[in-house]
């Protein structure tokens, strides 16, 4: 398999305060990779290094065959990486229509795939995002991001704050989609997440410290890097 | 059909109404402040693409509707005085018919919006404001310091220009022009904003880095909104001008800014037909308080003072409730 995503000894800084110290990542195209660490070690810094919102200080990022360094935010998404940042965010005004027809960029995914995906989003098509529950603007978000036809699909807390019968409808969705887009998630269930992964990479303190499958993920790891 | 849209059915009825009683009851006085009504709101609906659906608060949009204005003054003055408009590198004649004006008048507002609206959409927030007000006044005083078309006296326009074998003199006749080109651009502005265009407008509007990571640039989509604001502003200035048959910079003044972003506000902000009822309601005061009182404009502050304190979506929020939309 080829490599979609790479990512060699990042660095990053908010101002002065370094959060990444030496991120090492890669996607294979068509690959399901979960990103796991504990609160605060930098999973979401390293999505927003990889969407280019923040620029790594050292380090290089390819996608695609492209260096993404110095490219504009707008071409790196255009590249093919569709972000679902954390805590959902949908145009709360705009319906759920509106908001995936928005970011519809040519390709196999049309609105009427998105809502076989999630048939809920169908029901839902005219009501603005402000009125879907939390579930709901979940699989909207993921929607709105499968529309612009990406190659990888980034994943910032996949399941967070939702109900658990709706977190199933997410994984499900998630094993739905594995074999036709790469991956990337982030997620604070081991079990789910351990089902899904084709691979795992472990953080801690900005650095990649543990890279494997999630058979080979033993306690001992768990307990060290994810405190669970 | 939402209330809204009843609503604006009804103002726009009622404003050809009320042209039509006057025009048959003989009041041609009235027939023009519909027409000057019309005119003022179909600016105002210009505006409103960029202010009420971008959140682009320009307070420079009398530049553009002075550029129209100037479009048609400096066109038909060449064509009254048979005077070619210039001579180098090619001979170019001035023009009295009025699509020819128009066409003039978007384009050179088109072109004049796309540098101001590149350099000013680097910017944001107070900064925007400032940066366009100081365009306009850049334009302003070059008006008034460019002595070949009156400078500070303006130019006067002898007979209204023509447009085919119409009789545009007549109150009538030229409010009607001006109705057909107010549908006409409504019907654009509606068409734009609900298209995927609008959609990624009011979503730079509310989040513009979300809609980056989208893959869409905000400044394409605003920088768009600004020109093609510009350029319904740029029409309403060339048909002013035409209502007037004369031309000044105080239409390119910052009064002027200020005036078409009170439409807007006492209208509704992102309504459709918000700044013709505003233009209307403004067109209105004035001339029945400016009959009583010469400072008339102080009633029309306190009305302005309460639609902004209680009435946030304008005459159109009060009447119809929030929006639900954008």
């Amino acid at each position: 398999m080829t490599t979609l995503l790479e990512l060699k000894g990042v660095t990053a800084f908010y101002g002065a305060s370094q959060a990444l110290f030496g991120i090492d990542l890669d996607i294979a195209e068509g690959e399901v990779v979960a990103l796991m660490g504990r609160n605060g070690m930098g999973k979401t810094t390293t999505v927003r290094t990889i969407s280019a919102l923040l620029r790594p200080r050292e380090g290089a990022i390819t996608f695609a065959g492209h260096p993404t360094r110095g490219l504009a935010v707008h071409r790196v998404a255009r590249l093919g990486i569709g972000l679902v940042p954390e805590g959902r965010r949908c145009f709360a005004p705009l319906t759920v229509e509106e908001n995936l027809a928005a970011a519809a960029r040519p390709g196999s995914w049309t609105q009427s795939r998105v809502e076989e995906l999630f048939p809920r989003l169908a029901e839902r098509r005219a009501q603005s995002a402000r009125t879907l529950s939390g579930g709901e603007q979940q699989m909207l978000a993921i929607g709105r991001a499968l529309m612009t036809n990406p190659r990888l699909l980034v994943l910032d807390e996949a399941t967070e704050g939702l109900a658990p019968v709706v977190r199933q409808e997410i994984w499900a969705a998630i094993h739905a989609l594995k074999g036709q887009l790469a991956i990337l998630v982030i997620d604070k269930t081991l079990k789910e997440l351990s089902r899904v992964a084709d691979r795992c990479f472990l953080i801690e303190r900005g650095r990649t410290v543990w890279t494997g499958t999630p058979a080979d993920l033993t306690p001992e790891l768990t307990d060290r890097y994810l405190g669970v | 059909m939402s209330r809204e849209t009843i609503l604006n059915l009804v103002v726009l009825a009622a404003l050809f109404l009320v042209a039509l009683a006057a025009s048959l009851s003989g009041q041609p006085y009235l027939v023009t402040l519909a027409t000057k009504a019309t005119i003022l709101g179909l600016a105002g609906i210009g505006l409103n693409l960029a202010l009420g659906y971008g959140g682009l608060v320009s307070f420079g949009h009398a530049a553009f509707f002075g550029i129209g204005g100037y479009a048609a003054g400096i066109l038909a003055s060449a064509a009254q005085n048979y005077e070619p408009l210039m001579t180098w590198p090619v001979e170019l004649p001035g023009t009295t018919s009025m699509p020819i004006i128009w066409l003039t008048a978007v384009i050179a507002a088109g072109l004049v919006a796309l540098p101001i609206g590149a350099l000013s959409l680097r910017t944001g927030g107070v900064h925007f404001i400032m940066i366009t007000l100081a365009f306009a006044q850049m334009v302003y005083y070059f008006a008034i310091s460019w002595p070949a078309y009156g400078g500070e006296d303006g130019l006067s326009i002898y007979v209204r220009n023509t447009l085919g074998t119409l009789d545009t003199m007549s109150p009538w006749t030229f409010f009607l022009i001006s109705y057909a080109l107010l549908l006409l651009v409504l019907g654009l502005v509606l068409m734009a904003t609900r298209s995927r265009f609008g959609l990624a407008l009011a979503m730079a509007r509310q989040n513009p880095l979300r809609l980056t990571s989208m893959g869409v640039r905000p400044f394409n989509v605003r920088l768009t909104a600004f020109v093609l604001s510009a350029m319904a502003v740029g029409l309403a200035g060339a048909l002013y001008a035409d209502l007037n048959r004369f031309v000044s910079p105080t239409m390119l003044s910052w009064h002027l800014s200020g005036e078409l972003i009170v439409f807007v506000i006492l209208g509704g902000v992102g309504r459709p037909c918000g700044p013709l009822i505003g233009a209307a309601l403004y067109v209105l005061l004035e001339s029945e308080l400016g009959r009583l009182t010469e400072y008339w404009q102080l009633p029309l502050g306190i009305i302005l003072l309460l639609v902004v304190l209680f009435a946030r979506g304008g005459v159109i929020g009060l009447v119809t409730g929030r929006r639900s939309h954008a």
